[in-house]
């Protein structure tokens, strides 16, 4: 996973909540194998309609959004199915930062694996930023480091559990951090019978 | 006697690898199932590094959310069949055992786990699956993980996790006659909503959780992802026990009785805590329709949509009834349906197929609806044969299918066209979940049944009062 310790861009307002992987990676493209090429996807029945044509009231095909790289979405954001393709196709779209009052817990693993970091902020403040955001280019700095997220006006603190944290900023691949307690596990393994 | 403790804690304790200050707990996996789906670039992972499986003995493959349910000798897709295959060539690679399409064990991932005993109480369970929950049925603690960690459990065995807070979903009372484990699942999610079991694992304790059979307690955990909440499960006890005597990878004959009472000393101590404790009572609990695009958005069937200015969320109701093609005040019954589905990991096993069958029996299938019926396993496909189910279903004019996934994700052939509107047994209603445009109402297979009959929905204890006399 690539690594990512600061993240400058601008935000695009996706002011819904309960935003489903259905929704973010519809089913009838979770069957390639590959990890690669999701973006092309992202939020695919939202951005066209039933015969592929662009649907002009979203978000996303707005041309003032066009360079977004930071989302801004309500609670519950990625409930649902567990499909990593929801992380891939927001990441391979161009998106390294989510803010939202709330994740599912599945969906949060799934963006820590891939590069992502995924805030959970007060819905007052995602609110205010979301109210900015809409009228079109609203920066946004995120300092992981030191767990600030900056606007032209203020700083703003924000928690991450340490481990994921460390794993983000120095692009760790986690398998490989495990593997150094192989004899945990193979002790484990001998003790319990397994 | 040291503090008394939940069956939560007991699995945690009794899976921990490696602890460490400001890390998550590494904890031990039992039992990983794997599918097509999100299985591919994990075994690709592997090659890259030039990794192996660890335990090929605790992992076991199947096929389901993309296989076909009928003509499976011919996949048209392209896609899909290299995605079949890929799995098919992996599981050889890497020594994986596999359930394939033509296999006798072939069927979807958490009905054929119990299935074959393979979910056992007090393991740890995971699939890349957000459905997984369904194990914990059996008091495992079983929950969905990406593609990444499926990778991670293929090479170690084990994941990396913060213990999670307990919520105790405490029903009281027992369910009226004809009210089902899924009415009282969607009951708890309506009543709470979709984010309430966020961060914890839930156990189900009460009354009428006791006196459902593991079928029932099935369709109640898998729906447990539905509430927020990766895991939930149930203390195991007698029910528990019988239902895995005799399975095929439990232990046979004194083994078996020896394992059972290890597996019933897990159920949760006398006075144990929760970080958190809600209450429903079970006999105010009609049967469920959702109305809405998200499964805490349901009423009873005697009910109507909501009144849009009345709600807490105007936008987001307003927004669902519109893709729902729905009025608000609309009286539930008065919904016309085109499509009936009954599978799904959520109600695909046989006495969901049993109870359905008994409420369409003598009855014909609307002319205006088109009806599947797609069993959970091959086995259950079988064991529903040999019952004279299928003739049933058939003779009502329902299609009878091969196990799979099915129209609960719509990634194979069985589709709802955009529009058109379901009665699906299953656990989702997201927008287009069963088709672009398509609208879900989910619902318990007895309510699926007597939709597909009348056309519209009804109160299956009303329009079967024999069945149910």
């Amino acid at each position: 996973m690539e690594a990512i310790q600061e993240h400058e861009g601008l935000t695009v307002p996706l002011n819904r909540s309960n935003v489903d992987t259905d929704q973010i990676i519809p089913k009838q493209f979770l069957k390639r194998v590959e990890r690669t090429g999701f973006g092309q996807f992202l939020f695919y029945n939202w951005r066209f309609d039933e015969d592929g044509t662009m649907r002009e009231d979203f978000v996303l095909n707005d041309p003032s959004f066009q360079e977004g790289s930071i989302l801004l979405a309500g609670e519950n954001f990625g409930c649902g199915s567990s499909r990593e393709h929801a992380p891939w196709s927001l990441l391979d779209y161009g998106f390294r930062v989510i803010i939202a009052p709330s994740f599912a817990d599945i969906f949060y693993n799934n963006a820590l694996k891939n590069g992502i970091i995924p805030i959970q902020m007060n819905e007052a403040q995602v609110k205010k930023w979301m109210a900015q955001a809409e009228n079109g280019n609203f920066a946004l700095k995120v300092d992981l480091e030191k767990q600030l997220i900056i606007d032209s006006e203020q700083s703003v603190h924000f928690d991450i559990p340490a481990f994921h944290k460390d794993n983000l900023i120095n692009g760790y691949d986690d398998i490989a951090l495990t593997l150094k307690h192989e004899d945990k596990i193979t002790a484990f393994e001998s003790a319990a019978h397994v | 006697m040291g503090k008394p403790k939940t069956i939560i804690e007991k699995i945690w304790e009794n899976h921990m690898v490696h602890q460490e200050p400001e890390k998550p707990d590494l904890m031990y996996i039992d039992l990983h199932l794997v599918h097509e789906v999100t299985s591919p670039q994990a075994f690709e992972g592997l090659r890259l590094n030039n990794r192996k499986v660890r335990r090929p003995d605790l992992t076991f493959a199947t096929m389901d959310h993309n296989v076909p349910t009928q003509n499976r000798d011919v996949i048209k897709d392209e896609i899909s069949k290299k995605q079949m295959e890929t799995l098919r060539k992996n599981c050889k690679d890497f020594g994986v055992p596999l359930a394939d399409m033509f296999h006798p064990d072939q069927g979807i991932v958490h009905v054929i786990g119990p299935q074959l005993g393979l979910t056992q109480p007090g393991k740890t369970i995971v699939c890349g699956d957000s459905h997984t929950s369904t194990h914990g049925a059996f008091g495992a603690l079983a929950f969905g993980i990406g593609t990444s960690e499926v990778e991670h459990v293929l090479a170690t065995q084990t994941l990396w996790q913060k213990p999670p807070k307990t919520l105790n979903v405490h029903v009281e009372g027992d369910l009226g006659t004809g009210v089902t484990a899924k009415d009282l699942i969607l009951a708890i999610i309506s009543k709470f909503g979709v984010r309430f079991g966020t961060g914890h694992v839930i156990e189900y304790t009460g009354e009428a959780v006791r006196n459902l059979s593991m079928e029932g307690r099935m369709t109640v955990c898998n729906m447990s992802i539905e509430a927020g909440a990766r895991a939930g499960l149930i203390s195991p006890d007698e029910t528990t026990v019988e239902f895995l005597r005799d399975k095929p990878h439990v232990p046979q004959g004194e083994a078996f009785d020896e394992k059972a009472e290890e597996w019933l000393s897990l159920a949760t101590d006398e006075g144990a805590e929760y970080d958190q404790t809600v209450t429903i009572k079970a006999e105010e609990i009609e049967p469920q329709v959702s109305w809405g695009t998200n499964p805490g958005m349901c009423v009873p069937v005697s009910g109507n949509t909501p009144a849009v200015n009345e709600s807490e969320d105007p936008e987001d109701i307003e927004r669902a009834l519109e893709y729902m093609g729905l009025e608000e005040n609309q009286a539930i019954e008065s919904i016309d349906i085109d499509h009936v589905f009954i599978g799904s990991c959520t109600n695909s096993r046989i006495t969901d197929l049993r109870k359905a069958a008994k409420v369409v029996e003598g009855h014909q299938v609307n002319d205006n609806v088109r009806a599947i019926v797609v069993p959970g396993s091959f086995g259950t496909k079988l064991q529903a044969e040999k019952e004279g189910l299928d003739s049933i279903f058939k003779e009502a004019g329902f299609e009878w299918r091969e196990a799979g996934c099915s129209m609960c994700l719509a990634m194979n052939d069985d589709v709802v066209p955009p529009g058109g509107r379901c009665a699906s047994t299953s656990n989702r209603n997201f927008e287009g979940r069963q088709g672009n445009g398509a609208r879900t109402h989910l619902v318990s297979p007895e309510m699926a049944a007597a939709a597909a009959i009348e056309g519209h929905f009804v109160d299956v204890r009303k329009f079967a009062s024999n069945v149910y006399a």
